[in-house]
């Protein structure tokens, strides 16, 4: 595999200590949350981007927030690199180490502390999973709303890291949109809370700040979210069209007639074959697009939101209109789509790209991704949402062959470019990592990009917090 | 005298020249919320109302660009034409404040100003995708951008949303936009105390109904709503948005449930529309005093008990949006600012804002939030990072800040 991106040089003061920092470490915490064998960090070698892998200097798994701060006091007093981990299923290589690093993971934390009806929240630690939240609170008609489509895997300090999306946030949100507080551990080791069970920041807005900061900010160990009442009843159904560009083009009327529905997913005939041999999810195979809009509400509101969408699919020659008939058939529609990254995997070795662009500008960009993928000679499948303008676009690739390699990732820098330059961004729920780290200067200025730097200097003066994403590595504050 | 650039270079030449002397800028719009937080000494103003109009508008996207300076009601006319609308209901805050200036909309984000449906569409930054700012150095920034779905990199964005012009000076906004309902209804359950009428507004929003906006009007301001047109007794009101069609089904089952808690009123469109206006912009305190005004923020179970500890000692007006987790406070006489914060850490935290008061009041009260001294020193290296010179309203939400 080729190494195109680079990590910051290992600090040598850290790595000649090694011996030292482990045995530190295992006065810190209890022996079962420190491991530094070998063969048992490899596990924490990499995440979901696996074309990159180092091996940590250690990993620790506190079990309680004051373990948490304890590392964290130990580590910045020694300049010892510090990557925060959830369930490690970051597709942009945010939870990825570095040889001088202590991955400092959160799955010992995974217990629901507290729900809280009568405000809607629940209290969770960092590492609980996104869908247990919801598995808590259904059989009381709640539910989270953010679903990553990891969501069984992935974990509520990740989704905050990242702060991910989803399918359903076209309607409810993403992550920031449905955080009310947290508990972080400051590098210094100092813990903070931002932000309750109200609503607002009394200063500044340090809970926005640190959603979506990738860890470099500090290490959320709890946080509160807003739980909503479930809708009466959900109803998704499958819209097949003859193109890419007649779906692209309906999305687009869908939400300029104000409609919004729940959610707009959107899949090319690549996706479909793909997530249909897999899940048989009933997916119509002779259409070269599909969209799974969902509505909910009642049955009532559903039928008449329905109604609005089908006419204006219609305008764009819909092929396939199905409805799904019962709650199994509506759950089956989902698990094609959310097994859609698990699914490619079984067929090739992929990327996964995640820029955002403007409603407007689905259809050309649907349209150039094809080209770049087809002038590297790669293929590729979307799958995607589409209301929001987030594309998903899979570039299948042979990570046994170095070149293919190569292509696909330079066919993925392509792509996010292209998005940027349509009006949109690098990464609508994915994070920068250290994957579109180099991409950055391509979206920001060096003044916007040193404004943002500062900011995470005032969390972090040494750099030691998850240090080599997210900025490019030159042009970097001293520290 | 107020500086009033007609460019974004001019305003950055303005804040380069400021910072290089050490001269205080008090940023603002149009002045209609003048007289908010602690007050600054020797500050010379700067308004954004020179850089005004819609830079970019495209409905079908739902997303609208405009400079900071644009007045809010050229947005709402142009949003009002395509039938769309900020979904966050951005207050007016000149009935409480007795200004008179013309609020802008670069003001709504700098002072993250949220209206009743905040609860369920968020608040202003949650709709907020973008920005451009001037920073204390003098530096053009832009940060997020125009789409609804942005991790990439740090998210200025928020920070600058609510930061009262202490950290920078927006130049231009984008934001999101949502279609207006089609149709909106009212149910008030009357007669309920403010303990029974918090249980009432937790269950219906419990229900899949799609509440949004849950308000307590106690018996002290009813009568100050609708033109006296609410039925007798306080008023709990629930607001229900969307299509005819499910709106009428929604509000036959809320009604049904709250019944058991009292009897329910429903209010049409158009009474609605007027009802949910008064209460954004805390009709019942635009009353042409200085009487001391907090906004306070809790937990929505805990707000009837805080104001209910508050009234044993002191002389406390109050009435509830947000499910009973913002509270308009109005005291009679004293702010009572070290009782009202002690009794809110006490019950479990949230936060209160000094809005109004007079200036004599105004000059030994702080008028945001104090924070822990983590919190509070954290910020305060936020702001350096921003506004090294420190030019930038120092002090005006605290210490620092």
């Amino acid at each position: 595999m080729s190494e195109a991106i680079e990590f910051l040089p290992p600090r040598p003061a850290v790595l000649s200590r090694r011996s030292a920092i482990i045995a530190d470490l295992a006065d810190l915490l209890p022996a079962e949350c420190v491991i530094h064998e070998a063969r048992e960090l490899v596990p924490f070698e990499t995440d979901a981007f696996i074309s990159y892998r180092r091996l940590p200097l250690a990993v620790v798994l506190p079990k309680t927030t004051a373990q948490a701060a304890a590392v964290m006091k130990y580590c910045h007093r020694y300049g010892i690199p510090v990557v925060p981990r959830g369930a490690g299923t970051s597709l942009s290589g945010g939870a990825i180490p570095q040889e001088d690093a202590i991955v400092l993971g959160l799955s010992k934390m995974s217990r629901i502390l507290e729900v809280d009806y009568a405000n809607r929240t629940a209290t969770v630690q960092a590492g609980v999973t996104n869908l247990s939240i919801s598995e808590a609170v259904g059989v009381d008609g709640f539910f989270y709303a953010p679903d990553p489509s990891s969501q069984l895997a992935c974990t509520i300090g990740g989704n905050i890291g990242m702060n991910s999306g989803g399918a359903h946030c076209l309607k409810y949100g993403v992550t920031t949109n449905n955080l009310l507080g947290v508990k972080m551990v400051l590098v210094d080791g100092t813990v903070v809370d931002f932000g309750g069970k109200h609503l607002d920041s009394a200063g500044y807005d340090l809970l926005g700040l640190v959603c979506g900061s990738e860890g470099q900010l500090g290490i959320v160990t709890e946080a509160t979210v807003r739980l909503i009442a479930k809708p009466e009843g959900a109803r998704p159904v499958l819209f097949g069209f003859e193109t890419s560009e007649e779906a692209g083009a309906c999305v687009t009327d869908i939400i300029a007639s104000g409609i919004i529905p729940v959610a707009i997913e959107f899949m090319d005939k690549p996706a479909i074959e793909i997530c249909e041999a897999f899940a048989h999810a009933g997916y119509p195979l002779d259409v070269g697009a599909l969209l799974i809009v969902e509505v909910e509400g009642s049955e009532a509101e559903m039928d008449a939101t329905l109604a609005g969408i089908v006419e204006i699919a219609r305008r764009h020659g819909v092929k396939t209109v199905r409805e799904s008939q019962s709650a199994t058939e509506a759950a089956l529609i989902w698990k094609g789509r959310k097994s859609a990254f698990g699914a490619t995997g079984r067929i090739a070795d992929y990327i996964c790209m995640d820029g955002t662009v403007p409603l407007g500008k689905l259809s050309y960009v649907l349209k150039k991704t094809s080209e770049i993928t087809d002038s590297f000679g790669l293929r590729v499948a979307n799958v995607f949402h589409a209301g929001d303008g987030n594309m998903h676009p899979l570039i299948l690739f042979n990570a046994n062959d170095p070149e293919d390699a190569a292509r696909a990732e330079a066919a993925g820098n392509e792509i996010l470019k292209l998005c940027v330059d349509a009006g949109g961004c690098l990464t609508g729920e994915h994070g920068v990592g250290i994957e579109k780290r180099d991409l950055m200067r391509h979206q920001y200025s060096d003044a916007d990009l040193a404004q943002q730097m500062a900011v995470r200097s005032a969390f972090d003066e040494g750099w030691i917090l998850n240090p080599s994403k997210v900025f490019p590595l030159d042009g970097r504050p001293a520290a | 005298m107020t500086l009033i650039p007609h460019t974004e270079t001019d305003a950055a030449y303005v804040i380069r020249n400021a910072a290089a002397q050490g001269t205080r800028l008090a940023l603002c719009g149009g002045n209609s919320r003048s007289g908010f937080g602690n007050p600054v000494e020797g500050t010379e103003a700067m308004s954004s109302r020179g850089l005004s109009g819609i830079v970019d508008y495209e409905p079908a996207e739902m997303v609208l660009t405009a400079k900071a300076g644009t007045p809010v009601a050229e947005i709402e006319a142009a949003l009002g034409a395509n039938r769309q609308m900020m979904a966050f209901e951005p207050m007016d805050h000149r009935g409480i404040m007795g200004t008179s200036g013309e609020p802008t909309i670069g003001g709504v984000f700098a002072a993250n100003v949220s209206g009743p449906r905040r609860f369920v569409a968020g608040a202003a930054r949650d709709s907020l995708l973008g920005i451009r700012f001037v920073n204390g150095q003098g530096q053009v920034i832009r940060a997020g951008g125009r789409v609804m779905k942005n991790v990439t990199g740090l998210d200025l964005v928020k920070l600058l949303a609510g930061s009262h012009g202490t950290l920078g000076f927006l130049t231009e906004v984008t934001f999101r936009v949502l279609p207006v309902p089609q149709s909106i209804e009212t149910i008030v359950i009357s007669g309920l105390d403010d303990a029974t009428a918090t249980r009432a507004m937790a269950s219906a929003l419990a229900l899949p109904v799609e509440v949004s906006g849950a308000a307590h009007l106690p018996q002290t301001v009813k009568g100050r709503f609708a033109g006296g047109a609410l039925p007798e007794g306080a008023a709990t009101a629930l607001r229900l948005e969307g299509l005819a069609a499910s709106v009428s089904v929604r509000a036959e089952k809320l009604a049904a449930v709250m019944t058991a808690f009292g009897p329910v009123s429903r209010f049409d469109m158009d009474e609605s529309l007027a009802l949910w206006r008064e209460i954004r912009d805390v009709h019942p305190y635009a009353d042409g005093t200085q009487k001391p005004l907090w906004r306070v923020s809790v937990a929505p179970s805990l707000g009837h008990q805080l104001v209910a500890a508050l009234r044993l000692e002191a002389g406390v007006d109050a009435f509830y949006d947000w499910q009973g987790g913002l509270i308009w406070m109005r005291m009679e006489a004293d702010p009572e600012a070290e009782l009202l914060r002690r009794y809110i850490k006490a019950l479990g935290g949230g936060h209160a804002t000094l809005v109004r008061a007079s200036e004599q009041v105004r000059a030994v009260t702080t008028a945001f939030e104090p924070q822990s001294d983590a919190v509070a020193a954290l910020s305060a290296r936020v702001k350096q990072k921003l506004d090294p010179a420190g030019i930038f309203s120092p002090g005006k939400m605290a210490g620092a800040l």
